[in-house]
């Protein structure tokens, strides 16, 4: 079994093969009910949690902080994307996929200003700053009638089908593991190891911080701008639970892994829908909690731990892995 | 101009209220990040449990305590509560944390995470509704001051303050002069200090540094299930969700006050109540949230560890 | 001569691996001619498997940079596991019936009105089904009840309404009963062209469109709009309590308190009343000690408290603590008997509005509270009574259209001329989904509601 797969890791045609493929698949079903409608917005979720796992991955794996921010570039790329589409913008389909680069846009200006935060400090003293900043966006929300208030914002028109998830999802992973593999991906990677001796041997810290606070909170927008033309939003939905239950995909799946996120997004929607339709009411969270205790005391690293997909990474790369 | 004042002395009294509650929960958070260096998320559920625990020995003491005169049932329910609640935290980081002493600080995090979520759960399996606390005492309310309101007829503007107010306030600050005392006069607390300057060379002073960890989540997990009670008896519709964000709330407070410093956390608490209560008299009440966080974040920005706190020496 | 001593180790736990070498030049007419080595390679491996410890549980037990290949062994049990859940969830019964889905709060922050509705429900199809079924067309069909928890969360009772209405494909969805969520879930309902009948929600938003301002053609309500229940308590505080001014403290984070307030706001004052204070809170807030020092500062005769049972008793009793001797008055988010045993003393004596009171039944009440009472050993509440006309409705509507499509079962329930409930009789207007409905005010006495008056509209 592992020789054969080692062979299809070797194989680099797969990945963008599997691409292929699943865009077929998603264009298929959006126009032919091969999946019910149930079934493809639980698939559309999925998309939109790899799209935060890996988002937070980036930070919090890669760079080594402690971001609990996160439902807040979320909510801030889903309230902009959606007074885009519905009041200024209102009716024109097309315009779906600048809405959701605007709202990214706008959930990056607001991560740039957290990295300039980041400067001044580390560890569980940013996490705080990050907690605060949530709740500062969730209350801001909350008193702005203009996006509806604490009642939410209605009449979001459902512009997220699934090629334009899978599309979006293809385009993360592109940018994060181009990004993780390359020059700033060893500086963000020299940050988490020991910042200090990063900057002296001349990585640019500053740089790395803004570039890895806005990529990650340009795409938690993103998936922010996705999930609010899916269902209903309300300032409510973004909070301190929702950073957590990211935080949670993100360390089950494997801290500093992207295919760890991938997997991580995937198993915990789905035990998180299929937990709920099996009726179990309260015990669902028992069940869950649970499992994340035994997951964590077992596995400390998440599933997948520090160890790659090797489709994602880089030949040289897989070389030394392979060797070491 | 009179009136003005003693609306201000009473909203200073529900902040100090407020505060006091929520420095007791923050003084766990301290506790537990002093020694291990770890927060501990399930801190706000053990709060939660707290009130529980209170609800449910009320129920089952009341014919055995009637006898006695109400003050000292209510010290010997709250005693059994710090106690249950203590043991309750100690056996969670026996279970759960030790076990992952030496994995990523970011594992421990996210199993505190779990420990608070199973807690949270599993009290909603044997509770779903919200629940009414007994009342362990006449609460009455004491007039301090009263005069007559120019604005409104008939109106009188009063100071007053009840006598649960006074018990919290009394109570919250006698455990603190005791953890203090702890702390700074005690063998104990200066094993728990050494553990929290340097925990690998402790060891070798013949410390047992297991030993005195249990100790301190006990002491913590106490404080924290004190203030439970507490809130509970200042609010007396309790529910398993109650926990999660005061949990919260309190672990900024500590953080703003500095984490890993006692005194930081009873100043942070303290700030917390302030800040909170004050929004809401200056401004509009929904835009309280807003204010005290964005208060907390201006205060983080100025002294990025806290206000008593002092960044960690970095070796290069 | 220069000796280099070369050391290195690896980290390998059990020991040390050393290498010593000697490299020797020789100089022979100025030059180095000659060059020697010689490396020893040698294992040091202490003694025993002991190391020296002081305290295991403070040590490194495990490299912690391992990146070896992933290990393939437990990915698919995992994934095995997953798909067995799967599969475990796709069983649906092929029995013909008529599919009815619930959408109602069975965990959150109201668990007794999801208890209520949930427990109507099945009393209901229950009946029903034990007299054969509903009669649609020819044939004589059970009622299938797909019931979905919303948890009181707007976000979650939309995806509950989408899975009823497109997974399950159920001919018509009865709920939710709080506005949150029911404003939320009537947009999807509309969209789909799916009839729903919300038994409890009162605000006016939820059968209106939210663009247009014009009300939805598919969704429906068993009970008055909040604008009727403004005007009723307006004109019962200041004809029947005689109340000139009032104070309002509301939930301005929730939608259903806000429009109430709002709407009992404009109502006061135009029938000649004062609002002498509107204080807010936010949802989740303990202490109100800050807006009732405001309150109390204004001394209004009586205070209107638009909240759910859960917030209620904590208004009331430390409105009282602060020495706030005000009326208080509630709407018909009160009207839970979990509000009695939270609220006590505190409560007592205070006035609010509800859909329909147990001590003036008529004999269809009558008879399906003795029902209720007898399955679950309670008295039925407001949310129980219209969840079962909503039920009833929703039947007579399908009996009438004599098929399962929705849009035959649409104008079905909006041409019902006159139906007798236990709420009362009902009737939809047209191009209007709210029926006219009177109102009843209740007082809690002795840890009880008891009937004070009716209103008619």
């Amino acid at each position: 079994m592992s020789a054969f797969l080692s062979q299809l890791a070797r194989n680099r045609w797969i990945l963008p093969a599997l691409v292929v493929i699943g865009f077929a698949i998603a264009i298929l079903a959006h126009y032919q009910p091969i999946f019910s409608g149930y079934t493809q917005i639980i698939l559309i979720t999925i998309g939109i949690n790899i799209i935060l796992c890996v988002s937070l991955n980036l930070v919090n794996g890669y760079m080594g902080e402690f971001s609990v921010g996160h439902a807040g570039f979320m909510s801030l790329g889903a309230y902009t994307s959606a007074v885009f589409t519905t009041k200024w913008l209102p009716d024109i389909p097309m315009l779906f996929p600048v809405a959701v680069i605007f709202g990214g846009v706008m959930a990056a200006i607001i991560g740039f200003l957290l990295a300039l935060l980041s400067f001044k400090t580390r560890g569980d003293y940013l996490a705080i700053i990050t907690l605060a900043f949530l709740m500062i966006v969730k209350s801001s929300w909350e008193n702005i009638s203009y996006v509806g208030g604490p009642a939410g914002l209605l009449g979001v028109d459902k512009y997220t089908t699934l090629p334009w998830t899978f599309f979006w999802v293809v385009v993360t992973m592109f940018v994060i593991r181009n990004l993780v593999y390359s020059k700033f991906g060893r500086a963000i990677i020299a940050i988490r190891e020991d910042e200090i001796a990063a900057n002296a041997m001349g990585v640019r810290v500053r740089e790395a911080k803004i570039l890895a606070f806005v990529v990650s909170s340009f795409f938690g927008g993103v998936a922010g701008a996705l999930y609010s033309h899916l269902n209903f939003i309300n300032p409510k939905y973004f909070d301190i639970m929702k950073s957590t239950e990211i935080l949670v995909m993100v360390y089950l799946g494997g801290i500093s892994s992207l295919g760890g996120s991938i997997l991580g997004a995937v198993v915990f929607t789905f035990l998180f829908y299929q937990l709920e339709n099996l009726g179990l009411g309260y015990w669902r969270m028992v069940i869950l909690s649970s499992l994340l205790i035994l997951l964590m005391l077992f596995r400390p690293r998440g599933i997948m731990g520090m160890k790659e997909l090797a489709w994602f990474l880089p030949k040289l790369e897989l070389k030394e892995r392979r060797q070491s | 101009m009179l009136d003005d004042v003693l609306y201000l002395a009473q909203q200073t009294i529900n902040a100090l209220q407020q505060g006091s509650i929520y420095a007791l929960i923050a003084l766990g958070y301290t506790m537990v990040y002093g020694v291990l260096t770890m927060i501990n998320f399930a801190h706000g559920d053990l709060f939660m449990l707290g009130a529980f625990a209170c609800m449910l020995l009320a129920g089952v003491l009341t014919p055995v305590l009637v006898v006695f005169p109400p003050l000292l049932s209510f010290i010997v329910i709250l005693l059994l509560v710090m106690i249950i609640i203590g043991v309750l935290g100690a056996s969670i980081e026996r279970v759960a944390y030790r076990p992952l002493r030496n994995a990523p600080r970011v594992s421990a995090i996210i199993t505190a995470l779990g420990c608070g979520l199973l807690i949270q759960s599993l009290t909603l399996v044997i509770f779903p509704y919200s629940k009414s606390m007994p009342s362990l005492f006449t609460n009455t309310t004491f007039q301090l001051f009263k005069m007559p309101n120019p604005d409104a007829e008939g109106a009188s503007v009063t100071l007053t303050i009840t006598a649960l107010q006074i018990v919290i306030i009394c109570v919250s600050l006698i455990l603190m002069v005791a953890l203090d005392f702890l702390i700074r006069k005690t063998r104990y607390g200066m094993a728990m200090r050494a553990i929290s300057f340097d925990s690998r060379t402790v060891p070798l002073m013949g410390i047992p540094v297991d030993r005195i960890i249990s100790m301190t989540f006990l002491i913590g997990a106490g404080l924290g299930g004190a203030a439970g009670m507490l809130y509970a008896l200042a609010y007396p519709v309790i529910a398993p969700s109650m926990g999660i964000l005061v949990g919260w709330k309190a672990f900024i407070a500590a953080v703003v006050g500095g984490i890993g410093n006692i005194r930081g956390a009873v100043l942070g608490g303290f700030i917390l109540g302030a800040v909170e209560v004050l929004a809401v008299v200056v401004f509009d009440s929904s835009y309280r949230d807003l204010i005290s966080y964005s208060l907390l974040l201006l205060i983080l920005i100025f002294k990025p560890y806290g206000l008593l706190g002092q960044a960690p020496n970095q070796k290069v | 001569m220069p000796q280099k001593n070369g050391r290195a180790w690896s980290p390998v736990r059990t020991g040390y691996v050393t290498m010593d070498g000697v490299v020797r030049g020789e100089k022979l007419g100025g030059e180095v001619s000659k060059v020697d080595a010689s490396f020893k390679l040698r294992a040091n491996v202490p003694e025993g498997r002991k190391r020296f410890s002081i305290n295991q549980s403070l040590l490194p037990r495990r490299n912690s940079l391992s990146t070896k290949a992933i290990p393939m062994k437990n990915l698919p049990i995992l994934l095995g596991v997953l798909v067995l859940m799967a599969l475990a969830g796709c069983g649906k019964s092929s029995e013909p019936s008529v599919k009815i889905g619930l959408n109602t709060e069975l965990t959150g922050e109201m668990p007794a009105v999801g208890a209520s509705s949930q427990n109507a429900a099945k009393l209901f199809v229950d009946q029903l089904n034990a007299a054969g079924g509903v009669k649609v067309g020819e044939i004589t069909l059970p009622i299938n009840l797909v019931i979905g928890d919303n948890g009181a969360k707007a976000d979650q009772a939309a995806a509950v309404a989408q899975r009823l209405i497109t997974q399950d494909e159920v001919v018509a969805m009865i709920g939710p009963n709080a506005s949150v969520c029911a404003i939320p879930a009537s947009d999807i309902a509309e969209a789909a062209k799916c009839v729903m009948i919300s038994p409890w929600s009162t605000n006016p938003k939820t059968t209106l469109d939210p663009n247009t301002g014009k009300p939805k053609d598919y969704v429906f309500r068993a009970c008055f709009t909040d604008t009727f229940q403004a005007q009723v308590l307006a004109k019962f505080t200041l004809n029947n309590l005689k109340a000139k001014t009032a104070a309002v403290l509301y939930d301005s984070s929730s939608e259903a308190p806000n429009a109430q307030a709002a709407l009992f706001k404009e109502t006061f004052e135009k029938d000649g009343g004062q609002i002498v204070s509107f204080e807010t809170y936010t949802n989740g807030d303990k202490d109100f000690s800050a807006q009732l020092t405001k309150i109390k500062s204004t001394n209004p005769d009586m205070i209107f408290l638009p909240a759910y049972y859960n917030d209620v008793p904590l208004m009331a009793q430390q409105a009282r603590s602060l020495g706030i001797t005000a009326q208080f008055v509630g709407s018909d988010a009160w009207s839970s008997p979990e509000i009695i045993k939270l609220g006590g003393a505190a409560i007592e004596g205070s006035y609010f509005c509800n859909h329909y009171s147990t001590q003036i039944a008529t004999p269809i009440a009558q008879k399906f509270m003795a029902d209720y009472k007898a399955k679950y050993g309670q008295e039925p509440d407001d949310v129980a009574a219209l969840t079962y006309d909503a039920f009833g409705l929703l039947v007579e509507a399908i009996t009438d259209a004599g098929n399962l499509d929705r849009q035959a079962i649409r104008d079905a329930l909006a041409k019902i001329p006159k139906y007798d409930g236990i709420t009362g009789t009902m009737q939809f207007q047209p191009g209007s989904g709210d029926p006219i409905k009177s109102a009843v005010i209740l007082q809690i006495k002795d840890g009880e509601f008891v009937w004070v008056a009716n209103a008619q509209p």
